[in-house]
């Protein structure tokens, strides 16, 4: 068939454009899996790369379990000195914690990241403060939250993994240098954030939604917009960019926890949503009373550009899997972590 | 209906792809030959079973009868009609009928002895739902992957597998097949008001031909692409909406499983401002 010059121009545009796609990285194949989450046909699925999978697994193992302790023996405050929070523990239990804690947030700098070496219950290192609010916060969580952590509960491992400071953390930004007025004015949008999946939306949902207590429901109630209800554009911005963070914490799609006809109707999502909208209540909280509360404990070079403290959000454990650490129960190991008194 | 007086002379015989002269013969105004029986055959049994899908289902109101496809469960094999069987036969009516009415375009193209764009632009069409209800569920490996047939339930097909890759409207394909199918509109109502214009003059002015519609457009964006070109120039925006409309779904899934906006970081990686 003759399809002329023009012809013959189209097609190799297409091709320039379709061979410049297939270049750039990020592309995946066939096998795909696929898991069914609603009635048939709706689109309610979840699509996982096998081979994506099996990377994500690597990149979740559990430390090896530390030895139980054996029972009885003295209590930890009879030994030492100045252990408000673990002192009801045996010494052997209480070592235990301290050696999971070594392992699991400063496998490097030891003990001494956090002790005087001369007199181990000093409690000057900020790392020795911060540490035993974090044991509060754990035990708090495990007893607690158990709408969003359930049975399967949370360790120091779940968000340290072998750093002092876990990798997923966020600080309020200032954001980029604007021109003065309206101007300036960009809603804190079109940065293409990490935090909202590359998007044009507002960078910085964390410390609208994770710290302040801002509305996240956008969806009107009546076919017909009103003036005495409704968010603006804004607002449901906003609200799509604390979403992205979700996506891309649990590495999953909208259709996860919503089904997207409607997006604000309980009935039609998934279970998942209820246990999320318990997580947004639990870091919440984690925030405003253990991260933030910190602040002074810290040095400066531990606080955010604008002088706050590191605090946690969803990826903070998360670390892109719908499960933290793919749903293993580690906590059970150590039972320890419950103890710790939450007030002294 | 009566035959228009000039119809006679492309009423001729031959040019069939196949059943040679059995099928070679006129009912009224239309063409039948071997794909316009299939055609009838196929969209009659297509439209029996979607009655009857609708009989199956709890509904009769227009907007919400739905006969979806399998459970992803059924994977590439077949499953009980009530259970999205229906859905792969009235899939397989759909296409034989789809198909030979392509066929049956290319027989009557063979006839006037014109060239084929007319079968090609259409057979893009089918194309592009050949791709979503049969290459993209076998390239995911379940039939369930295909969209329901149902007026409101396929749109939450849409919407939910739009918003399993975050923002579809981030798919570059995507991107580029909103884009035809806006200027095609674009080319169109250009090209309409044009000619309505030149058509309908002033009472007592006589009808304005090309000359009239070229200097239109060199006086109005500096240049025409003239009488020919223009109809080249809508066949091919159009074809490219719904080529590119065929590669935004199959990429989707089978070759992506992530959110689109992330596609772009290669913009945001580019040396010159990293």
């Amino acid at each position: 068939m003759n399809i002329g010059i023009g012809g013959w121009v189209a097609v190799v545009v297409a091709s320039i454009v379709g061979g410049f796609m297939m270049l750039t990285s990020g592309w995946e194949r066939p096998p795909i899996d696929s898991t069914q989450t609603g009635y048939r046909g709706l689109g309610m699925e979840i699509l996982t790369n096998p081979r994506t999978e099996r990377e994500v697994k690597a990149a979740n193992q559990l430390p090896e379990v530390i030895p139980t302790a054996e029972p009885g023996g003295p209590l930890a405050r009879e030994v030492y000195e100045n252990v408000p929070v673990l002192g009801h523990l045996t010494e052997c239990q209480f070592l235990r914690v301290m050696t999971a804690i070594t392992e699991w947030v400063s496998p490097e700098q030891g003990c001494n990241y956090c002790h005087v070496e001369e007199n181990l219950a000093d409690d000057s290192p900020y790392t020795k403060r911060v540490s035993r609010r974090m044991l509060q916060m754990t035990a708090h969580t495990n007893l607690n939250w158990q709408k969003h952590v359930a049975q399967t509960g949370v360790t120091c491992y779940t968000c340290h993994r072998g750093q002092p400071v876990p990798a997923e953390i966020w600080f309020t930004e200032p954001g980029p240098v604007a021109a003065m007025g309206p101007v300036g004015y960009r809603a804190g949008q079109n940065i293409a954030a990490a935090a909202v999946g590359s998007t044009s939306l507002p960078f910085d949902p964390f410390s609208t939604f994770l710290k302040n207590d801002t509305d996240i429901r956008v969806i009107p109630t009546h076919v017909l917009p009103r003036r005495d209800e409704g968010a603006t554009i804004q607002q449901t911005e906003a609200t799509y960019a604390l979403m992205m963070h979700f996506s891309g914490s649990m590495g999953e799609n909208c259709t996860f926890c919503h089904n997207s006809r409607s997006f604000f109707d309980w009935d039609q999502s998934t279970p998942q949503r209820t246990t999320a909208w318990y997580g947004i209540r639990m870091v919440r909280d984690l925030n405003l009373d253990y991260l933030v509360p910190l602040t002074a404990d810290f040095p400066p070079h531990r606080l955010g550009p604008l002088g706050d403290v590191a605090k946690i959000n969803c990826n903070t454990c998360h670390n892109n899997v719908n499960k933290p650490l793919l749903g293993a129960p580690m906590l059970k190991d150590y039972p320890e972590l419950n103890k710790a008194k939450l007030k002294y | 209906m009566a035959l228009l007086n000039y119809e006679k002379k492309y009423r001729v015989r031959g040019g069939t792809l196949i059943g040679g002269d059995l099928f070679d013969f006129w009912v009224g105004p239309f063409y039948v030959g071997f794909f316009g029986v299939t055609t009838i055959f196929f969209s009659a049994l297509g439209t029996a079973l979607i009655l009857w899908g609708a009989a199956l289902g709890p509904t009769w109101n227009i907007w919400k009868i739905n006969i979806a496809p399998p459970d992803l469960k059924y994977g590439l094999a077949l499953a009980p009609l009530a259970e999205g069987g229906l859905w792969q036969i009235i899939t397989i009516c759909a296409l034989g009928a789809f198909v030979s009415w392509m066929l049956r375009q290319v027989e009557i193209s063979r006839k006037l002895g014109m060239g084929l764009h007319i079968p090609v632009a259409y057979g893009m069409a089918v194309f592009a739902y050949f791709t979503l209800v049969v290459i993209r569920p076998v390239l995911l490996g379940a039939w369930g992957h295909g969209f329901p047939y149902g007026i409101f339930s396929h749109l939450d097909w849409v919407s939910n597998v739009g918003y399993q890759y975050l923002h579809f409207h981030y798919n570059p394909a995507h991107m580029l097949a909103i884009t035809f199918f806006f200027t095609t509109t674009l080319a169109l109502s250009l090209h309409g008001s044009l000619i309505l214009s030149g058509a309908n003059p002033k009472k007592g002015e006589v009808v304005k031909g090309a000359e009239h519609e070229n200097t239109m457009f060199r006086d109005t964006i500096g240049y025409s692409i003239g009488t020919l070109g223009i109809h080249r120039l809508g066949l091919f925006l159009a074809l490219s909406a719904g080529f590119w409309s065929a590669v935004c779904i199959v990429i989707s899934g089978p070759f992506w499983t992530r959110g689109w906006p992330e596609w772009w970081n290669w913009w945001l990686d580019l040396p010159i401002w990293r």
